[in-house]
């Protein structure tokens, strides 16, 4: 892989608590699947960063390898990979998202 | 391009061979589907190591060929 994609993708998980690797951004998902992860953080109101890999081919690449999963969205959480739209959706539904939040130590407003 | 839902069911068991596989096709272009997958190869871990063996057996396709496909997994209860 990349050493210079890895290393920005590490930063980025580091430096924010949490952080959504997206097709598209959090106000013009470009995806379906994006869209309904972008949905369940906005609904809980936590702070995420969004980052766009349609427009990095080399992120877009380098995301699949670094967490070793397949598909666009990827959710982080204090540098934890926690899951694509399928898990997220689940967690949410299962209050086990809102669990993680505060076990992180993650603000849910909502 | 698509796969067939009974391509996707007979690589999942492949590679997990006591795994109840269902499959569905919710648009019936079959090119989004839902698959519900229980097996005892599944206890003990967590979600996204579950997704991940279901990946495996998929060998690349996800992602790819299958652009759409829902995941649900489990390990059988009680």
């Amino acid at each position: 892989m990349d050493q210079t994609v890895n290393e920005r993708i590490r930063r980025e998980v580091t430096e924010n608590d949490v952080v959504l690797f997206m097709k598209g951004t959090p106000v013009f998902p470009q995806c379906g699947f994006s869209a309904a992860v972008v949905q369940v953080l906005s609904h809980m109101g936590v702070k995420f960063k969004g980052i766009d890999v349609l427009v990095d081919p080399s992120l877009r690449q380098g995301i699949k390898d670094f967490a070793n999963w397949p598909t666009i969205p990827q959710l982080y959480v204090k540098g934890e990979f926690v899951g694509g739209c399928d898990i997220i959706r689940e967690m949410y539904e299962s209050g086990e998202l809102q669990e993680l939040f505060k076990e992180k130590g993650v603000a849910v407003p909502a | 391009m698509a796969m067939d839902a009974g391509e996707i069911e007979r690589l999942i068991r492949e590679s997990i061979p006591d795994a109840k596989v269902r499959i569905d096709d919710l648009r019936g272009d079959g090119d989004h589907y839902a698959a519900y997958i229980e097996s005892s190869a599944f206890a003990g871990k967590s979600r996204v190591q579950q997704h991940q063996m279901v990946y495996a057996a998929l060998q690349g396709r996800m992602g790819n060929e299958l652009h759409a496909l829902a995941l649900t997994t489990a390990a059988p209860k009680g």
